[in-house]
């Protein structure tokens, strides 16, 4: 009897989507920081390293509240099936998020208890990153429904996939992280990042490829959408993407001179999985049982946010683009930004 | 069935702990940014040196507060799907909206500005960060806007209709959803409340400092004494006059909670005295050991002194609040508004006797109580919350229907742990604040990008050289 509309499902699917690529990117190497903190043990390079990102980390994470509420607000029922199934791992990623978000603060308020920060820094990013893959995972391999809600049990998001999935991001956050420090230091620094990149890549390609053969096995659906003729002929163009874009990240970590381009790369990299993702996923908002039709907030409330989102989309990207702007440029030990 | 009822207490309490430790920091970020913003202009048009020196001071602080806040604030988000899915749900449609609207208006707004207001002074010109300021200050605002509508609408639904085939809440006018009927008396009340919460914490800090030994230049912690002792006289009043209409609402559409709010278990057919003390007894539905004026009750619910008053015993005990917890929590806030009032007429008189500065009574009085707004609109987030109680969505959805199907182990497990790391967490956080709030405000108070104690606080950038983080240089 309510109202929906495909069309505006469909937008609301995009602009989630959207938003969840945008967290993934932007925090990614926000959290990538932190992965690779234990790499760089000197006080000034980490303060370094933070320095390049803690103008820009409140609204790197805000993308994380607007994809969760996002979901809340045009897919209220995949959220209500979605949160208790992943009770255990969002909280655990929301508490390490808590941990690594203040260290942007206290590290600076403490000299005896830096070192604490520091830690906590660390292991908050690894662990946010860990269970934001394993949450991945988790949704990829299916999770039990029951009318309008969860079916399943505590843990039953744990099994070897969503494990692997954890590390997955961890490695590829990584990643990102370097090539970000590769932009944005220089000197011994920049080098030092250049050189655990290298790594990092190979790590991630390794799990890349790992994932793409277990996804297909965890569902028929999967399967059938990748694999089956004549499916393949528009499927196949992604690895051989991911294969060209690994191969022009190499080469550029190779020549000294790249300094933007391994992050557009690695960036690159992180597209072509989200689109893999969406090609498995599509039109499933809790894979393969309710799709985004199904989850979806009547037409007068994905309307009425509607109207809003396109103004204010658009101009939230341009005062962030000019709030990165305003902060741009390399950062150098013992040099501020005036 | 045990099993299930202790998951659903438990997932409350872990909810209301969250919560409350959240609205903690907005409480006090709210006022602050707008407090900062005013320095900042009256810097801008007077180019008297303490107002800037009071904007370096706070601002400092404010860094602190509002890390905290949006930590805690992301966790808040989540928390709506993982402890009441079955709410999140139904009322998806209709309080949805207003959340991404929240997201999209302000808290963008305030993450893409704080970086420039923190640190860009010198980056971008003094319009450009006159307007970063203000567009903090009005980002916080518009996230009170937001998410007071959707409280409101819990307690005072109107608007919608109920989808018979899913059981959903459907909007059927967003007017009516956003602007429902307690709304405006609860955002009035609330942004008073943060703007009296962060004033007498700035007037106890003021006053701490002018009580201090330290004959240095006296003339910010002067400046802002002042300027939060004018807060308290205006705003105080203000407030008292919003609450009793917010009260007059309540008995309008929220009769119960008012019951339990005057621990009026039983009716008063010829007039309700006023409860001024009293040990509420729900099992034997009294109020034990009642201090009473008779009439007053009804006086104020109805001005009116022989209007009669329903009670709780005509209300059956499975709709009732638990009384207690509304009748103390209610008692608290009020006491202190009172308190707060008599401050604010005090500080008036002295200050009319030229005695604001010396009179180390009132000095002593303001840094007790510095802490009294924040209490108090705890208190009164807990009467409102509890007096709603046992729904959600007042009349509409139990609480204990609205719970997502988890196990107690679970929920505990969690609560556990936000209990433990939030109190390690941010109870750094406060003794960070506190250490800063105990230094004086200096003359050429050094901005936050001058400091070499390292770079970047919640969104900024400052040299990255780490000298001695206790020290702070001059400018
Ligand atoms: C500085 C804080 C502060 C102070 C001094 C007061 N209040 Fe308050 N009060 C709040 C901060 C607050 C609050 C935290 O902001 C609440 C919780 C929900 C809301 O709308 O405002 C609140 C709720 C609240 C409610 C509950 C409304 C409802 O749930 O339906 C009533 C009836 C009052 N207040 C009335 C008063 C009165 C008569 C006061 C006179 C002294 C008073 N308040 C002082
Ligand atoms: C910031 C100030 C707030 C405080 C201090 C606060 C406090 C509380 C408390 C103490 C409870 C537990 C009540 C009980 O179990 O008896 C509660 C419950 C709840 N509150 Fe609030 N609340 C606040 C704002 C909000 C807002 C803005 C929302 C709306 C989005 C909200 C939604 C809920 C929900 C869904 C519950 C759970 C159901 C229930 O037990 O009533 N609260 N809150
Ligand atoms: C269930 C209720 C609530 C949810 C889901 C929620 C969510 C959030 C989130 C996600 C943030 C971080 C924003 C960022 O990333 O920058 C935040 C911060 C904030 N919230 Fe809440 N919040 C709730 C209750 C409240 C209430 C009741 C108020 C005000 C009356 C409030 C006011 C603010 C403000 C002003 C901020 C930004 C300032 C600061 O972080 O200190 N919130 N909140």
């Amino acid at each position: 009897m309510i109202a929906h509309s495909a069309d505006l499902t469909l937008i609301w699917a995009g602009v989630i989507a959207f938003a969840v690529a945008a967290y993934v990117v932007l925090d990614g190497f926000d959290l990538g920081l932190g992965i690779l903190f234990p790499f760089f043990p000197e006080k000034h390079d980490r303060d370094v390293v933070m320095n390049t990102v803690a103008p820009v980390w409140d609204g790197n994470e805000t993308w994380l509240v607007l994809g969760g509420g996002g979901l809340f607000a045009a897919f209220p029922m995949a959220f209500a099936i979605l949160m208790p199934a992943l009770y255990l791992p969002v909280f655990a990623m929301l508490l390490a998020l808590v941990f690594r978000g203040v260290a942007f603060e206290f590290r600076w308020r403490s000299r005896r208890r830096a070192h604490w920060w520091d830690a906590s820094f660390i292991l908050g990013s690894i662990i946010a990153a860990f269970f934001q893959g394993v949450i991945l995972g988790a949704i990829l391999q299916g999770v039990a429904v029951d009318g309008r809600g969860y079916g399943g049990g505590a843990f039953d998001w744990c099994t070897g996939f969503s494990i692997l999935t954890g590390i997955a991001l961890v490695i590829g956050y990584g990643l990102l992280g370097a090539t970000w420090l590769v932009m944005k230091t220089g000197g011994a620094l920049q080098a030092h990042a250049r050189r655990l990149a290298r790594p990092f890549a190979i790590a991630t390609l390794f799990f890349i490829v790992a994932l793409s053969a277990a996804t297909p096995a965890l569902e028929p659906g999967y399967y059938q959408r990748w694999l089956s003729m004549p499916n393949l002929i528009f499927t196949a163009p992604v690895p051989i993407a991911v294969a060209a874009v690994v191969l022009l990240l190499f080469r550029s970590l190779a020549r000294g001179r790249d300094e933007v381009r391994p992050f557009l790369l690695a960036l690159a990299l992180f597209g072509l999985c989200f689109l893999g993702l969406g090609i498995s996923i599509f039109p499933y908002v809790v894979p393969v049982r309710v799709t985004i039709w199904e989850a979806a907030a009547p037409a007068i409330s994905q309307a009425f946010m509607l109207a809003g989102t396109v103004v204010l989309v658009p101009l939230i990207l341009a005062y962030t683009g000019y709030a990165y702007w305003v902060f741009r440029g390399k950062v150098e030990p013992g040099q501020g930004y005036h | 069935m045990l099993e299930s009822v202790d998951a659903v207490l438990l997932a409350r309490l872990q909810f209301a702990f969250t919560i409350t430790v959240h609205f903690l920091f907005p409480g006090f970020t709210i006022g602050l940014a707008s407090y900062l913003a005013v320095l900042n202009g009256l810097w801008l048009r007077t180019r008297q040196a303490v107002y800037l020196d009071l904007f370096n001071y706070w601002v400092k602080i404010f860094a602190i507060a509002f890390a905290m806040g949006v930590v805690s604030g992301i966790v808040m988000s989540y928390q709506i799907g993982t402890n009441w899915s079955v709410f999140a749900d139904k009322a998806g449609p209709v309080i949805g909206p207003p959340m991404a609207y929240e997201v999209l208006s302000a808290f963008f707004l305030e993450a893409g500005f704080l970086g420039i207001m923190l640190f860009g002074r010198e980056r971008v010109g003094r319009r450009l960060h006159m307007f970063a300021c203000a567009a903090v200050a009005v980002g916080t605002c518009a996230s009170a806007f937001w998410i007071l509508s959707v409280n409101s609408w819990m307690q005072t639904p109107t608007g919608y209709a109920i989808d018979p085939a899913t059981g959903q809440f459907v909007p059927v006018s967003f007017w009516l959803t956003v602007f429902n009927p307690s709304f405006p008396y609860r955002l009035c009340h609330t942004v008073a409340a943060a703007y009296l919460g962060t004033a007498f914490v700035i007037g106890g800090v003021g006053a701490w400092h002018l009580l201090g030994r330290d004959t240095t230049d006296k003339a910010g912690a002067r400046k802002m004494f002042s300027m939060a002792m004018w807060m308290a006289t205006i705003v105080v009043p203000i407030q008292i006059f919003i609450g009793d209409q917010h009260g007059l609402n309540t008995l309008e559409h929220q009769p119960v909670k008012i019951m339990a709010m005057e621990g009026h278990y039983e009716s008063h057919p010829e007039g309700a005295p006023l409860y001024l003390f009293g040990i509420p007894n729900d099992r034997t539905q009294r109020l034990d050991y009642a201090v009473a004026i008779p009439k007053l009750g009804s006086l104020i619910l109805k001005h009116e002194f022989d209007a009669p008053v329903a009670g709780l015993d005509t209300i059956p005990d499975a709709d009732q609040p638990p009384v207690a917890i509304v009748f103390w929590s209610f008692r608290v806030m009020v006491g202190l508004g009172t308190l707060m009032l008599l401050l604010g007429l005090w500080s008036l008189w002295e200050r009319r006797r030229h005695r604001l500065y010396d009179n180390r009574f009132l000095l002593w009085a303001a840094v007790a109580m510095s802490p009294s707004g924040l209490v108090a609109i705890v208190a009164g987030w807990i009467t409102t919350e509890v007096g709603r109680q046992p729904y959600t969505i007042y009349g509409l959805l139990r609480t204990a229907r609205s719970a997502a199907p988890l196990d107690a182990g679970t929920v505990g497990a969690t609560l556990v742990a936000f209990v433990i790391v939030y109190f390690a967490v941010f109870g750094a956080g406060l003794v960070y604040m506190l250490r800063l709030m105990a230094r004086a405000p200096l003359p050429s108070e050094p901005a936050l990008d001058e400091i070499a104690t390292g770079p970047l606080h919640a969104a900024g950038i400052t040299p990255a050289a780490a000298i001695d983080p206790n020290v702070i240089p001059h400018a």
